[in-house]
């Protein structure tokens, strides 16, 4: 087991007695792999991340972390207007001192980090007034200051336009591959999934669940089950490329609603 | 480090240099000039009075004061004027810096670790619980012991400080927002009513009558009556909490990220709020025992602070320490000098501070104050 | 060990006897709850049947009792229109404690309570806001101001009570002012607007304080901390005048209040004109606020409580919530009032006792979430 290492195995939560959201969960993980964890709205994406997080203690079964965890949340909001300097800043929390202040040292891995996300010269804007796609990458920075090997993201790239998911999705591919930094992330796109992914988690709520090597898991018949939509897997030829991708099946103006009805 | 990357990060060098440019600044650049204006301020307060010393033979005790003999000529001095300036006014400035301090510091301290640009010592209830454990000790017969007193007004505090942590809690779910503010507006009319029960309670330690005219008056926030023993009891809360909010200034901002992600980044968010819980218990009991509730200080400072140098603690902490020295200074100057018949600094900072905020709630409008 | 079981066993069955009795009481409660919902004239009639036997009984009470058929014999004698005959069959001492002492002052606290109790609930609803109460809103606490000014100013009572109106009105209006400019007129910006217009003004008043020579400072101080002891025919009139003209008023609006309480553009689209309506109940509630504060000082939290209570009786309905809420204050105001003089015997301000059941109370109410509308919005 190296460091970035990461697995859980029977791992169930309900917030109130024998309701189970997920129960006897179990996945694995190695160092420089993406993990995405694929599930409808309520499915648990949150807790499971919360638990594999360290921030919530789940109800049975036991997390294995092999390495220091950072933590990337959907929605950052700040009571502060801080820069995007202090924020990646803090991410070197751990190795200064209790009643100590950051070095000049911990200043320039701090600005290492922004130079690697290539926002070095946003290092004084505030933090605030920066877009989606430009907090997001503050934060993969932050992560990297911390000197992080797994990093867990929450849903990364829901909010953002379409060329930002594209830099995310770069950027959490080159993390893995460039720095080895193992990846934990929610998404509600498969093609995101199927793109960077190396392995996959489906929730299907309850005990019932998928997981494996991306190409094994993120299936027409596993992803229609999931969302209840059938999934069409396209493969083309772009600038002498091929690409494989996953496309959802979406009629909003057939009559006929979709076999299992709007449940 | 630098690999090309595709699409981001290729312009960086110019704009990394001139980054580092602006890391070679120091935090202390910025608060040092307040630093200088709270030593001189510092200096004409002791200057100025009420009492009638011409400002040259003032200014003439006062090195006197300092320097080897030789230097000024005592003999044309009053006894009553060296009076005043080296035993009379010193003790009421220092009181009024040092409370100064500890409001900016531990309202700095409250904000950033309820994650709330709007709490402050008086609003979250930490002085009216000070100011009950300080009432109680009183009323209890505690009235030789200055330390006792103390302990008492720390309790209380660190009392009333939980209560209401614990009433956001159990509301909101997290500790900030809306019902932080509510349960420290009900926590703090609890126990000041519980003051007033105090006060109109008569018992055999403690005989109603002039004493309570005193506490009623103490309460409002003054600095008159300060004397050496005030000075070391204040001085010693104010620097003590002091050190440990100045080595913990960058915690802060850790803190002021939120729990789950404070925790992601790896420090002891427990150990940490229990710390900050205790210390700014600690100068606000301190403040409050010597000198009452001196209301809105905690919040404004911070603020005006913040206006000045940012939100980053580093730089914050030590400016609204200095700040708020040079606040609580000022208005204990003015009303010492100009006003005649003393108002209350508690009352003169209400007058002033309410208007500042609700200027600064209009401008800053809905910028995370409302939601959340 | 057998007499430790038996006890043990005596204990169990003397605390399930205990809690066989809660639960008869709870049952009651809840049945009269349902009654009382089911039948609109209930609630209010009974309470005012009670409020009108807790009046009688508090004239009874006190450090010097008499019996009540003395004291109402004394009560009923004097409310006749002509006057008393020369050979009283009673004593003169006992003719001035309830005339002079206790009648005043068990009139004053049901006539404050009334007031507090109607004005709050008047407040939430046109706020949409289960949280305000006229300590809330600053309207307290600038009546507080006025009052002290026009105190300092050595002016007469009804001049007293005149700039302790617009005191409030201008404290009120500054909170309304300050909520909509920060753009958060109903939820959150108002409380905290009225925390702050509130703080201003008691800043003011202990301006006063200090600006006061001996024999006004004890007027002053009365206003921070809520008094009844100053209640004389004098006060009773002063306070009962606006009490009651504001009061009908409120109650003649009462169905209108449930518009209001939908919101702006609901009650707008409903097609009633909400700017002088709101406008209107805000100045009957000032008058009512600064009545009450020129005769007994800042009484505090009654006005944030007392609707909470009626909303648990009978619904929130303004129509039925407002006659029982106003009842409800006054008989909460009596009784505390009769507890002190009673009870400690001491001089506990009155606002100091209901500060204490009222904080803990709320802080209930918030834990449980009652309203769930506090916090957004």
């Amino acid at each position: 087991m190296s460091a970035g290492d990461f697995s859980f195995s029977g791992l169930g939560h309900a917030y109130l007695p024998e309701q189970w959201i997920f129960r006897n969960y179990r996945g694995e993980v190695s160092r420089g792999q993406v993990l995405s964890l694929l599930g409808p709205n309520g499915s648990g994406k949150t807790t499971l991340l919360k638990i594999l997080l360290g921030a919530l203690k789940p109800a049975e079964g036991t997390v294995m972390v092999h390495g220091q965890v950072a933590f990337v949340p959907q929605l950052f909001q700040v009571a502060f207007d801080y820069s995007a300097m202090d924020m990646v800043l803090m991410g070197r929390a751990k190795k200064v001192g209790l009643f100590s202040q950051p070095s000049k040292e911990d200043e320039e891995a701090a600005l290492c980090a922004l130079e690697k996300v290539g926002m070095a010269d946003m290092a004084q804007r505030p933090f605030h007034e920066m877009s989606g796609g430009q907090r997001q990458l503050i934060i993969f920075a932050r992560a990297l200051v911390a000197e992080a090997d797994i990093l867990i993201l929450d849903e990364p790239t829901s909010a953002l336009d379409l060329k930002n998911q594209n830099t995310i999705l770069q950027w959490m591919d080159r993390l893995a591959r460039k720095e080895h930094l193992t990846i934990i992330f929610s998404t509600h796109h498969p093609h995101h999934a199927y793109a960077v992914a190396d392995r996959a988690l489906l929730m299907l709520g309850g005990s019932n669940y998928e997981a494996g090597p991306a190409e094994a898991v993120l299936t027409e018949s596993n992803l229609a089950s999931l969302y209840d939509l059938p999934f069409k897997h396209i493969s083309y030829e772009y600038q002498s490329q091929a690409i494989e991708t996953l496309v959802p099946i979406l009629r909003p103006k057939s009559d006929v609603c979709s076999a299992s009805g709007a449940a | 480090m630098t690999d090309s990357l595709p699409g981001i990060g290729r312009f960086l060098s110019n704009a990394a240099s001139k980054a580092r440019l602006r890391l070679s600044q120091s935090p202390w650049t910025k608060p040092f000039p307040l630093a200088v204006i709270l030593f001189f301020l510092t200096i004409t307060s002791l200057l100025i009075g009420s009492y009638p010393v011409p400002l040259w033979r003032a200014l003439d005790i006062m090195t006197g004061y300092f320097l080897p003999a030789g230097w000024t000529d005592p003999s044309a001095w009053d006894l009553k004027e060296v009076a005043v300036v080296t035993i009379i006014r010193p003790p009421r400035v220092l009181v009024a810096v040092m409370a100064g301090i500890a409001l900016g510091m531990s309202g700095t301290a409250l904000q950033g670790m309820m994650r709330n640009p709007l709490v402050g010592p008086d609003l979250v209830g930490v002085s009216s619980g000070a100011a009950f454990g300080g009432v109680l000790g009183l009323w209890l017969g505690f009235i030789e012991s200055q330390v006792l007193i103390l302990a008492m007004a720390v309790a209380g505090a660190c009392g009333a400080l939980l209560f209401t942590m614990a009433l956001a809690r159990m509301v909101g779910g997290k500790s900030d927002g809306l019902p932080l503010i509510l349960a420290g507006f009900f926590v703090g009319a609890f126990f000041m009513a519980l003051v007033g029960l105090l006060l109109s309670v008569g018992n055999p330690f403690y005989p109603r009558g002039q004493r309570t005219y005193n506490i009623a008056y103490w309460l409002l926030g003054i600095f008159r009556g300060a004397d050496p023993a005030k000075v070391w009891l204040i001085a010693a809360t104010t620097v003590a909490g002091g050190i440990i909010l100045m080595s913990l200034r960058w915690r802060l901002n850790l803190l002021s990220l939120g729990d789950l992600d404070a925790k992601s980044l790896g420090i002891d968010v427990r150990k940490l709020r229990w710390l900050l819980i205790i210390t700014v218990s600690l100068m606000v009991a301190g403040q409050v025992a010597v000198s009452g509730v001196v209301a809105w200080v905690g919040l404004i400072v911070p603020h005006l602070a913040r206006l000045l140098v940012g939100p980053d603690h580093r730089r914050l902490m030590p400016t609204s320490a200095f700040l708020g020295g040079v606040f609580v200074l000022g208005l204990d100057s003015f009303t010492r000098t100009v006003i005649w018949g003393e108002i209350p600094v508690g009352v003169l900072s209400g007058f002033i501070g309410t208007p500042l905020i609700c200027f600064l709630f209009w401008k800053t409008k809905t910028k995370g104050w409302n939601e959340s | 060990m057998n007499d430790f079981e038996q006890n043990q066993i005596a204990l169990k069955a003397q605390s399930s006897a205990w809690r066989l009795r809660l639960e008869n009481l709870r049952g009651l409660l809840l049945s009269l709850r349902e009654y009382g919902l089911r039948h609109e004239w209930f609630a209010p009639t009974a309470l005012t049947i009670f409020l009108l036997g807790t009046i009688c009984f508090s004239v009874c009470i006190g450090t010097y009792p008499m019996p009540i058929w003395k004291a109402g014999n004394i009560l009923a004698r004097l409310s006749f229109p002509w006057p008393l005959p020369d050979d009283l069959p009673w004593p003169v001492k006992e003719l001035t404690v309830v005339q002079v002492i206790r009648f005043p002052r068990v009139l004053l606290a049901a006539l404050v309570g009334l007031g507090l109790g109607i004005s709050g609930t008047a407040l939430q609803g046109l706020m949409r806001n289960p949280l305000v109460g006229p300590d809330l809103v600053g309207v307290s606490s600038g009546a507080a101001m006025g009052g002290v000014l026009a105190v300092m100013l050595n002016w007469s009572p009804v001049s007293v009570m005149a700039l302790a109106f617009v005191g409030g009105l201008l404290s009120m209006g500054a909170t309304f002012t300050l909520a909509r400019i920060a753009k958060s007129s109903d939820g959150i910006g108002l409380i905290l607007s009225g925390i702050f217009v509130g703080g201003f003004c008691i800043s003011a008043v202990g301006m006063g304080i200090f600006l006061a020579d001996d024999g006004q400072l004890n007027t002053i101080i009365f206003w921070l901390l809520g008094n009844l002891n100053h209640a004389d025919r004098g006060t009773v009139w002063l306070v009962a005048v606006p009490t009651l003209l504001g009061g009908s008023i409120l109650m003649l609006l009462r169905w209108r209040l449930n518009l209001l309480s939908l919101g702006n553009d609901d009650a707008f689209a409903i097609g009633i004109n909400v700017r002088i309506l709101r406008l209107g109940i805000i100045a009957v509630v000032s008058l009512i606020v600064a009545a009450q504060v020129s005769a007994a000082g800042i009484i505090g939290w009654v006005g944030l409580v007392i609707p909470h209570w009626a909303r648990m009786l009978v619904g929130p309905d303004h129509r039925k919530l407002l006659p029982v809420s106003a009842l409800l204050g006054g008989l909460f105001v009596l009784l505390i009032d009769d507890f002190t003089r009673v009870v400690l015997r001491a001089n506990v301000p009155i606002g100091v006792l209901t500060t204490l059941i009222g904080t803990p109370f709320i802080c209930f109410m918030f834990w449980k979430k009652q309203t769930k509308g506090w916090i957004g919005d």
